[in-house]
């Protein structure tokens, strides 16, 4: 729906609910302009608290600087060097046509979540400060974005409007690890809109793969596949 | 609670500069002791939270109402600052709203994980808690940015700043807005925005 613009306000200032969120994010991907929207709300929120100033107590600058000094900086999201294809090396190029079609931009979110255990393996993931996600638009078949989150080491995707696979076939993902290998990260639940936490260590995954495949799944993705979330083009 | 002070202990006050900078460090060098942080520079870090934490813990304060409440907020805030200071991207927007992005989040969740917990009334909670607006007036009443925001703020009209306060400083959602002000969501989705718009022209913020 259109009117899915109009929450850049109410996003901005968190006045959302976790679902509205991650819908909205969702929409963010592929929304340069609500994007852009965004972080001018958010720099306009931020100046209210020059109306609301309190200095802290100074015992707080202590366990703040004391806190640092026991964690290291993440580290920088780098521009991976492109690895050898080899097995996997058609898959990309069959995946260049569905890229064309549509890939929204991975983009970087500096919001956190409180990092209690009420959070579900896919919230830690989408609620992460280094959290990337890439969208692809599947045209007729759906809608699908893969969040990746270094630091939590997890993927997540999730599915709008998607199209059933074909009779007596799933929908399969992959991770594609640094040196090119596809790693079967689980089958897609039925369901139009769906999420799923993507099995297997993703923090150093390159991409995500979604293939049709027979049912059960198998060991080798089908080319072509139906989407790549290339996440060595994320910034 | 101690005195309060507009700008933290020792600082220069070099002018105003605009937009979201703090008086005593330009926002050019808040990104730069940001990006120094990120390699690790605890000291240039430091000079981030001396030159931001008025800023950080009295919007915190204000979001959380409780002095100790708020203060686990600024202390989460900043670590999850240090720890994704890497990520952070100049080209995005000021250190400021960056570093007050991660605050107000983390103060929203904490209002809304306290009342899941506690299965509070929230008007209830929230009217109780003790707030020192002597003070945080005070404060604010010192800075020079501050009354520019201020008259910022009152180009909003009355409904757009009230719905624009409750979702920012009273952490409810633009669907608990809708409610307490008895409008369609529709309507209190599209006051936020256009209370954010005005006040974001009116400072001169973004493109
Ligand atoms: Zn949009």
């Amino acid at each position: 729906m259109n009117d899915i613009h109009q929450l850049t306000g109410a996003y901005a200032l968190d006045a959302v609910d976790d679902i509205e969120r991650a819908r909205f994010e969702q929409h963010l991907a592929e929304c340069e302009d609500c994007r852009t929207e965004v972080a001018s709300l958010r720099e306009a929120a931020g100046l209210l608290s020059e109306t609301t100033l309190a200095t802290p107590p100074p015992a707080l600058r202590d366990s703040v600087l004391a806190g640092i000094s026991q964690v290291r900086p993440l580290p920088p999201v780098v521009e991976r060097t492109p690895v050898v294809q080899r097995r996997w090396f058609p898959f990309l190029v069959a995946a260049a046509v569905v890229a064309i079609l549509g890939v929204g931009a991975a983009f970087w979110q500096p919001w956190t979540a409180s990092q209690d255990g009420s959070l579900t393996a896919a919230e830690r993931v989408l609620n992460a400060p280094d959290a990337h996600s890439v969208a692809v638009d599947l045209g007729k078949t759906g809608k699908a974005t893969v969040t990746l989150s270094e630091s939590v080491g997890k993927a997540v995707i999730t599915t709008e409007d998607m199209a059933p696979a074909p009779e007596g076939k799933v929908f399969e993902l992959w991770l594609q690890s640094p040196e090119g290998d596809m790693v079967p990260a689980g089958l897609m639940p039925p369901g139009e809109d769906n999420q799923m936490v993507l099995e297997g260590d993703a923090a150093s995954a390159t991409a995500v793969g979604l293939t049709v495949e027979p049912e059960g799944g198998s060991d080798e993705p089908t080319l072509p596949p139906v989407a790549l979330f290339d996440f060595s083009q994320a910034t | 609670m101690d005195h309060i002070r507009a700008v933290p202990d020792g600082a220069p006050s070099p002018g105003a500069p605009s937009g979201a900078a703090p008086a005593d460090t330009t926002a050019g060098e808040l990104a730069t002791l940001l990006q120094r942080s990120s390699r690790g520079d605890e000291g240039a870090f430091a000079q981030v939270y001396d030159a931001t934490s008025s800023r950080a813990y009295g919007l915190a304060l204000r979001v959380v109402r409780n002095p100790a409440h708020a203060e686990e907020v600024v202390q989460e805030a900043y670590l999850d600052a240090w720890r994704s200071s890497t990520r952070y991207d100049p080209a995005r927007g000021s250190a400021l709203g960056w570093l007050l992005t991660i605050v107000h989040r983390k103060a929203v969740d904490r209002v809304r994980s306290a009342e899941a917990a506690t299965q509070r009334d929230a008007t209830y909670h929230r009217e109780t808690q003790p707030v020192d607006h002597d003070q945080t007036a005070e404060a604010a009443h010192a800075s020079l940015e501050a009354q520019r925001v201020r008259g910022a703020v009152s180009t909003l009209t009355a409904v757009q700043r009230e719905a624009v306060e409750l979702a920012f400083f009273g952490g409810y959602t633009h669907t608990e807005v809708a409610t307490m002000l008895d409008v369609p969501v529709g309507t209190a989705k599209t006051r936020i925005r256009d209370g954010l718009i005005r006040l974001r022209d009116a400072m001169g913020v973004g493109s």
